[in-house]
């Protein structure tokens, strides 16, 4: 699946964790922006996990701080 | 100021708001004396102790004491050295035989405390490239152990055993499995499903480690754990237990049945670069474990008491962590931090002694009041407890 395709996805996968409605660029970040606590991304990655049939590991979680890093980490995933 | 303790600012802040309100500090309780496993004097109070991991009672059993008596005169007071140079003594092997009959099992390896049996063990056995799987509200010693080896951490939602079934089949062809799991999870008190979870483990080739810290002594026909109860401890790679629950003295341990687990003696950092126990230390650890092997009506008692205080907290209606008693720990929901510490002082001032729990320690953002039962709380000191709950929660409004 190719960066286009994986964003629109993910787009809709983020939707009902993003409570606030916060407007989502690539640069938003998870932690600041989005304002998401340890049980939002655990349940969070598991979405995502879960409709790509992928790991997501906690080592490669901690590289991934904002919207457009955790799109390429999920196409590159995707192998 | 800025420097390197700015971080700890909110946390900092945090705690002067809640002392500020003329609140008892939960995190710096002082026993000034220890009458019995269940009583002691705190900051200047008789008080019932209901926050311990004092299980089975055995701190002030008068075997065990003689035993680190006569250890102490036989052996002196430390060993000053590490298990592989000059700190293995008698004493040390002796203790690792009773693990090895205590729980059926061919090797044992004793480490200074819980918290380094799970540090030492899982860095050690899952390295660079393998994988560790485990449950979300795992305990702080097997989350760093997982840091510390640099294996690839993959956690699921709380004994959800579809998740994990889904996590370990996704996992790369070849690399190494470790699936991390716990008896009792010790902030709710509920129990692993180890039967089915372990079965999932073993389809897809994973190794597993189980945490039984909160079930040994109590838990299964022998005391063994959870593991043991659900009839499946022979399929559990590598227990890990702690002397500082109900053994009733400090120190960690693994116990397994894997042919090549002597190697980890050499190899297992945690275990290698610190000093071994006291010789006192590992003698009444050893006395202790011997005694829990006979300790049926013992464990009848405690699950007793489990019950009656689960059923009488329930009733008084409260919110418990566990729609049954599933073990020794009764959690009590608090609607949030400054209740949850007014409520602790409360019962402190009541003559009660309960673990305040928060995050993040603690899952899903809850605060807790911990309860930990003890095989020597009589049936009277459970009432009695009861009815301090009852009218602590009247007087802060949470009943």
């Amino acid at each position: 699946m190719d960066r286009a395709a994986t964003a629109e996805k993910i787009a809709g996968i983020i939707e009902p964790f993003n409570k606030k409605g916060v407007e989502i660029t690539d640069a938003s970040t998870f932690a600041g922006d989005l304002e998401f606590d340890s049980l939002t991304v655990m349940d969070f990655v598991a979405a995502i996990e879960d409709e790509f049939d992928i790991i997501i590991s906690m080592n490669q979680q901690a590289e991934i701080e904002n919207y457009g890093q955790l799109i390429d980490a999920v196409v590159k995933l995707q192998g | 100021m800025t420097d390197l303790f700015s971080k700890f600012d909110p946390l900092i802040e945090l705690r002067t708001n809640l002392l500020a309100q003329g609140q008892e500090d939960p995190f710096n309780l002082v026993m000034e004396r220890v009458v019995s496993p269940t009583e002691a004097i705190c900051n200047g109070r008789q008080t019932i102790l209901l926050g311990t991991y004092n299980y089975m009672g055995m701190t002030f059993d008068p075997d065990v004491i003689e035993a680190g008596k006569q250890a102490l005169d036989d052996f002196g007071a430390g060993t000053t050295g590490s298990r592989v140079l000059n700190g293995t003594y008698a004493g040390h092997k002796a203790v690792e035989e009773a693990l090895k009959e205590f729980y059926g099992m061919d090797h044992a390896m004793v480490f200074s405390t819980g918290y380094q049996a799970n540090l030492g063990i899982i860095s050690t056995v899952a390295g660079k490239g393998d994988y560790i799987v485990l449950d979300i509200d795992s305990h702080a010693s097997i989350w760093d152990g997982c840091k510390l080896g640099d294996a690839e951490v993959v956690p699921f939602k709380h004994n959800d055993i579809e998740a994990m079934d889904k996590r370990l089949g996704r996992i790369p062809e070849g690399a190494g499995k470790l699936v991390i799991l716990e008896g009792v999870y010790s902030m709710l008190g509920d129990i692993a499903p180890l039967k089915e979870m372990i079965a999932v483990a073993k389809k897809h080739g994973a190794m597993v480690l189980v945490d039984e810290a909160h079930s040994m002594g109590f838990i299964g026909p022998n005391g063994r754990g959870v593991a043991e109860d659900q009839g499946v401890l022979d399929d559990v790679d590598f227990v890990i237990g702690t002397f500082s629950k109900s053994v009733g003295t400090v120190g960690g341990f693994c116990v397994s049945n894997h042919p090549k687990f002597e190697i980890l003696r050499l190899v297992c950092r945690p275990y290698v670069f610190t000093a071994s126990l006291p010789p006192s230390v590992v003698a009444t650890a050893c006395t202790s474990i011997r005694k829990l092997m006979h300790a049926g009506n013992k464990r009848a008692h405690l699950w007793e008491n489990s019950k009656i205080l689960h059923q009488g907290l329930t009733e008084a209606g409260f919110q418990l962590g566990t729609s049954e008693p599933q073990s020794a720990i009764i959690a009590v929901i608090m609607p949030d931090l400054e209740k949850g510490a007014a409520m602790w002082e409360a019962l402190l001032k009541e003559g009660l002694y309960v673990n305040l729990a928060r995050p993040p320690a603690t899952p899903a953002n809850m605060t807790l009041l911990r309860c930990s039962l003890c095989a020597e709380h009589t049936a009277e000191q459970v009432q009695t407890i009861i009815g301090m709950f009852q009218r602590a929660g009247k007087a802060v409004g949470i009943i």
